[in-house]
């Protein structure tokens, strides 16, 4: 079956429900609203797996739009698809849609009309993110999420909702301006260079276009900031821990399970293609920061006497995986991030929205206020000793795949100092059991400590429609990840190629910024001895003459129109 | 029947029990009372793939098999599948996992009858034996990983069974977290695999052994074998072990006894060609289950707690096991490991039954109105049960022979194989082997003595809990005996599959040398050292007779001892050692070790420096950098005042600026 314009439809449908729930009348008729909504934008994703191409997976698929955004003058258009770095990304997105409207349900008490037509809109923003192939629509994506989250903390949240939703809201926004101006800059030189001196913010032209190497760092240094905050990484991670904690249970699943996605899909789809010859210049750097981030969120997260706060570190050390495994460069780590991505997505949504039913059960964050509810809630502890397990990377559920993928293909990166950091990374399985069964100790087991806790209702229909679907999930991606991971590996691959042939040709394009560094003759000069040691970094890599040859590579992109 | 058809039987019923008796009963509490289906599904899901796992082994299996069923996880040329081997090794261990375990859930019908809880035992039961199967029969180290992993999650969960008590809950933490340690080790060791090799099937590993580097190979037999030390509890990761023992005596036995703590060993065997390239290492696997062996059987002379005692043993054992693989007798490991399985599981269950009986006696002495702590385990209040349960006795006394090493019993002939081997080693030139050989003939000593008094203390003697006129314990029903009589008919004939070179003379061949390294031109699954020089007869003879010497004399001894002195025995021996049984008692202060030198400095360096450190520093700044901005702007806002001379004047001022510039 043949849907024309699919993924438009999937990404515009909540904002039209968004429309509707704001017209709608009555409490009952806006959840409805907005859950059938959400799930029929979730049914229609499914179409996206099913018609999805394995072969074809590192081009770009059910492609939509094409038109101009602003005027013929500059190159910025509405372009959207996906491929198998997004696909997973854009499906877990609609997955979580229903599910946090339905553990909205009864949470949200005040204002609904509001917090549904915004928990549709961030929708929008979000699915928009994964699927844009045009860095200015990006940008607008990425923005279009900020503004909903900051209400969503901030209206809904706890008792310093402003506090952290005003810190979340400039601390982002910091990252994404600079990143503004690097994409304005970039579209400038790349339709100088690709584009007939035509602006350009087409990703495929972008790619199509060799950064020069002087201007590469400082670009990937903005980018990277913007994403690194998004991540969040060590050390701009600080705005996590509050807005979690404040944020209402929907808005934190949404924040752990698809906004921080946003900075590690940012970095694979835009840092390491744009600027391949920096990336691998800031490898070890960033592998560094991602090890620091693993070990001390890890240590951080044992601190906390308060259960959502203890997740929410636990996000930075599960993240500083994803990010270590970016920036390996090896197949087989990047693969690990990708499915690692949607791992953290199901494990700590599912863990956010148990802490977050017991927060309803009994209006606390704090573990000491818990103890012994196993009794009580046997349906909610088995639910949970699941996620953890998954969390902490047990063999046979999810987490353990994307980790695993993850540290043995760092292992294998062809730089010594990876393999370094890979080992001392690998200390975080033993620290994530040292926090999380900790965390199960003291609020599951153990005597019960106060009356309250004995009697407690278990998890009821509605909470297990939330739950159930993840849960599952996590199994049967631990089970059999391979058709997961079969559907971004041809991407994946097909990135790696890309960044070795752009390394190789990078120093190809005269810079404008330096005229000491402009090439000019074909022949290797004394300054090329930058990029190729930054390209012994990269394994695979054969060193090839350097070409002034601006086009060296066919890029497998669909034709949008 | 189809090899692969019944190797998934064998996997996957198991599982299929877990299911049925977790989440049935967990989703309609109505079910959790009908304990007689849950204990027959869950038997059945074990006892069948005995059977079938017997059907496999009559089928012979020379040489091995592989089903392969899909691919786990793939990237590139790197592809992981789920695949299972069936070989000899394999298959002895999956007889001894599922057929020890499948008596050990008869057991448990039997002894956990009446706890809340009885249907999530069964589950936790069904789903062990799912995962040492996938450990023990995997074709690969990842999926042995799967395993490896699984059986600590098991034992997680088990141990903190009963979970009120805070302490259980801390036990099994402490368990994961050890042995996630050494699970930090393997998955090290498989990082290096599958950058040299690629792969990390076992067929692919071994063929590429030989290509190997000195320094990788010995890097990957140390990390399998740190691996190994925490899951076969030996030095330095032991300390989980004896807290384990929090879990229902069930589960001490099949888990913490008889089959996943001997994981280590087998991980070992099945790499056995990689670890014989690496001596070093061999030498220092040797050394360290010497010295296992001897520190958790002095350990085990001073403690009190029945099922203490025989964990420290455990301990010791798995020890004398690491001894023969260190030496490259990886087989005889094996033997061990399964004679000890035998015999182990019989004392543990048999404990079990002693402390079913001391809960009847508490349950008496509450009704009676005794009012002071009672503890059902500690062998102090115990004495002269052998009178009212005498299966109980007459098992646990065989069981305490076989692991004393008396002659023809089944840990006669393995542990004595085990210090041969030994000894072997040390006469073909390896130093490090006199040494292992003469801790390993001390410890037996020990082990014989101390088993023998747990006996005593136990089984014979006066009756020394309170009213003992009044109240006294009962045998335990059928359920719980019959698997203890196996067991220890087991324990006295199960030795002969491994005889004693000597035997050779006679024409009887040693079966389980045959089975597992094969014979002649075949080759079997486990290699074992090459020995150069020869021990001529006579000194087997020697050595058989001083082994025999030491088991007989050590029961001997500690029988005459403590049939004398009771419980004033162990008084007399502290005044005997003074200080050292000091250190024997609190485990030679090695828990407070690590409580000092890594509990503590992470706990506390969390809690003390790492979060502050978040929240004022690293937040601070960010939050510093805010208030500057909001400074800045705040003192920007004073140049709009609206006032216009001002900006006029500002505007002149700044003309003049520019044009000075300009002119410059």
């Amino acid at each position: 079956m043949q849907i024309p314009d699919l993924l438009s439809v999937v990404i515009f449908l909540p904002l039209a429900g968004a429309v509707l729930t704001m017209l709608a009348r009555g409490d009952q008729a806006i959840r409805v609203i907005a859950l059938v909504t959400m799930t029929a934008t979730f049914v229609l994703s499914l179409f996206l797996w099913i018609g999805f191409s394995v072969e074809d997976a590192a081009s770009l698929q059910f492609v939509s739009g094409g038109f101009s955004l602003i005027s013929e003058a500059v190159d910025i258009k509405y372009l959207v698809g996906v491929d198998g770095i997004s696909l997973l990304l854009v499906l877990l997105t609609t997955l979580l849609g229903p599910i946090v409207v339905l553990s909205s349900w009864n949470y949200i008490t005040q204002h609904r009309k509001g917090y549904y037509s915004l928990l549709l809109i961030l929708q929008t923003g979000m699915t928009g993110v994964f699927c844009a192939f045009d860095v200015v629509l990006f940008y607008i994506f990425f923005e279009l999420t900020l503004i909903p989250m900051y209400f969503l903390i901030g209206i809904w949240g706890g008792e310093e909702r402003i506090y952290a939703a005003v810190k979340f809201v400039l601390y982002t926004m910091a990252g994404s301006l600079l990143m503004l101006v690097a994409i304005l800059y970039l579209g400038h030189v790349a339709g100088q260079a690709v584009n007939g001196g035509v602006f350009t913010a087409d990703y495929a032209k972008l790619l199509e276009f060799n950064v020069p190497i002087s201007t590469q760092a400082w670009l990937f240094v903005l980018f990277a900031l913007a994403f690194a905050i998004k991540v969040p990484m060590f050390p701009f991670h600080t705005w996590l821990p509050d807005a979690h904690v404040q944020a209402p249970t929907g808005g934190s699943v949404i924040l752990a399970g698809v906004l921080l996605k946003m900075g590690t899909y940012g970095l694979v789809r835009f840092c390491l293609p744009f600027f391949p010859n920096a990336a691998a210049d800031h490898a070890v750097l960033f592998g560094t920061l991602a090890v620091v981030g693993i070990i001390y969120g890890a240590l951080v997260s044992r601190a906390q006497p308060d259960a959502k706060k203890l997740v929410a570190y636990s996000s930075v050390s599960h993240l500083g995986f994803v990010v270590l495994g970016i920036f390996a460069f090896t197949l087989t780590s990047l693969q690990g991030a990708m499915i690692q991505m949607v791992n953290h997505g199901l494990s700590t949504s599912a863990l956010f929205l148990l802490v977050g039913m017991l927060y309803e059960r009994r209006h606390t964050r704090a573990m000491a206020d818990y103890g012994g509810i196993a009794r009580s809630v046997p349906l909610l502890t088995f639910f949970m000793v699941l996620t953890v397990l998954a969390s902490a990377g047990l063999p046979g559920l999810n987490g353990f795949v994307g980790e695993f993928l993850i540290l043995a293909g760092s292992f294998g990166s062809s730089t010594p100092a990876m393999a370094v950091l890979t080992a001392i990374a690998t200390t975080g399985v033993i620290l994530a059991a040292v926090y999380l069964l900790w965390m199960l100790s003291r609020m599951f087991f153990g005597p019960v400590r106060r009356e309250e806790n004995r009697v407690m209702p278990d998890l009821n229909r509605r909470e297990l429609a939330t739950v159930v679907p993840l849960v599952v999930l996590m199994i049967l991606m631990g089970v059999v990840p391979q058709p997961f991971l079969a559907r971004s590996e041809p991407a994946t691959a097909r990135l790696l190629e890309l960044i070795d042939e752009k390394q190789a040709a990078a120093p190809a394009v005269p810079t404008p910024v330096s005229p000491k560094k402009r090439p000019t003759s074909p022949e290797p000069l004394p300054e090329g001895a930058q990029p190729l040691e930054a390209k012994a970094a990269i394994p695979g890599y054969k060193a090839q003459p350097v070409r002034a040859i601006k086009h060296s590579f066919v890029l497998q992109m669909q034709d949008p129109r | 029947m189809d090899t692969d058809l019944l190797l998934l039987l064998i996997v996957l019923l198991p599982a299929a029990g877990a299911v049925l008796n977790g989440l049935l009963p967990l989703m309609w509490p109505q079910l959790r009372r009908s304990e007689a289906a849950i204990g027959a599904v869950g038997t059945a899901c074990v006892a069948v793939p005995f059977v079938l796992a017997l059907v496999l082994f009559f089928q012979g299996f020379a040489e091995p098999y592989v089903g392969s069923f899909y691919t786990w996880m793939g990237v590139g040329d790197f592809s992981v599948s789920v695949a299972y081997r069936v070989d000899h090794l394999s298959l002895i261990m999956a007889l001894v996992v599922t057929g020890v375990g499948a008596l050990i859930h008869l057991y448990s019908i039997g002894y956990m009858h009446g706890d809340r809880s009885f249907w999530k035992f069964f589950a936790y039961l069904n789903l062990f034996i799912f995962m040492m199967l996938n450990l023990v029969l995997a074709d690969n180290l990842l999926l042995m990983f799967l395993g490896w992993e699984g059986v600590g999650l098991c034992s997680y969960l088990l141990i903190g069974f009963w979970y009120e008590d805070f302490k259980n809950s801390q036990a099994a933490t402490k368990a994961f977290v050890v042995n996630r340690i050494g699970d930090f080790a393997f998955l090290l060791a498989m990082f290096i695999l599958v950058r040299e090799v690629g792969s990390l099937d076992f067929a692919e590993v071994f063929a590429a052994a030989g290509e190997m580097t000195a320094g990788t190979l010995n890097a990957v037999v140390f990390l399998l074998f740190i691996g190994a030390t925490g899951k076969s509890a030996q030095i330095p990761l032991f300390v989980w072990l004896p807290d384990a023992m929090a879990g229902p005596t069930p589960v001490s036995a099949l888990i913490h006894a008889a089959t996943m703590v001997t994981s280590g060993l087998y991980l070992l065997a099945r790499m056995s060609s990689v670890v014989l390239m690496a001596p070093t290492v061999m030498g220092l696997i040797a050394v360290t289950g010497a010295l296992t062996a001897l520190v958790a059987a002095t350990i085990a002379i001073a403690q009190t707690d029945i099922k203490r005692v025989l964990a420290y043993s455990t301990v010791s054992q798995l020890g004398f096991m690491f001894m023969a693989s260190g030496v490259g007798a990886f087989f005889v490991a094996i033997f061990h490991v399964v004679t000890h399985a035998f015999f182990k599981a019989c004392l543990f269950l048999g404990s079990g039954s002693v402390i079913h009986g001391m809960h009847h006696v508490e349950h008496d002495l509450r009704r009676a109105g005794y009012k002071d702590p009672f503890d059902p385990q500690d062998m102090r209040t115990m004495g002269g049960l052998g009178r009212f349960m005498p299966r109980t006795r007459w098992t646990y006394l065989a069981a305490t022979l076989a692991i004393s090493g008396i002659p023809l019993t089944a840990g006669f002939f393995s542990k004595d194989e085990i210090l041969f081997k030994a000894f072997e080693f040390g006469y073909d030139g390896h130093l490090f082997a006199w040494f292992v050989w003469s801790v390993g003939i001390g410890t037996a000593l020990l082990t014989a003595f101390y088993m023998m008094r747990s006996y005593m203390l136990t089984f014979e003697g006066s009756h020394r809990w309170p009213m003992a006129q009044r109240v006294h314990p009962h045998e335990s029903p059928w359920t719980i005996t019959a698997p203890l009589v196996v067991l220890a008919a087991l324990s006295l004939v199960g030795g002969f599959i491994g005889l004693p070179k000597l035997a050779e003379k006679a024409g009887l061949a040693n079966w389980i040398h045959g089975y597992l390294v094969g014979h002649g031109t075949h080759h079997g699954p486990v290699v074992e050292a090459a020995a150069t020089a020869h021990v001529s007869v006579g000194i087997e003879v020697v050595l058989i007779v001083l082994g025999s010497l030491i088991a007989i004399g050590g029961v001997w001894w500690a029988w005459r001892f403590y049939a004398l002195h009771e419980l004033t025995g162990d008084e007399r021996i502290r005044l005997r050692f003074g200080g050292l049984y000091r250190w024997w008692q609190r485990s030679y202060y090695w828990d407070e070790f690590y409580d000092k030198v890594a509990v503590r400095p992470v706990v506390g360096g969390a809690e003390n420096a790492f979060a502050p450190f978040d929240n004022r520093v690293v937040d601070g700044l960010v939050n510093a950098v805010a208030r500057t901005a909001q400074q800045i702007s705040r003192m920007a806002r004073h140049l709009q005042t609206g006032v216009v001379q001002a900006y006029a004047l500002a505007i002149v001022l700044g003309v003049v600026v520019v044009i000075a510039l300009m002119v410059r």
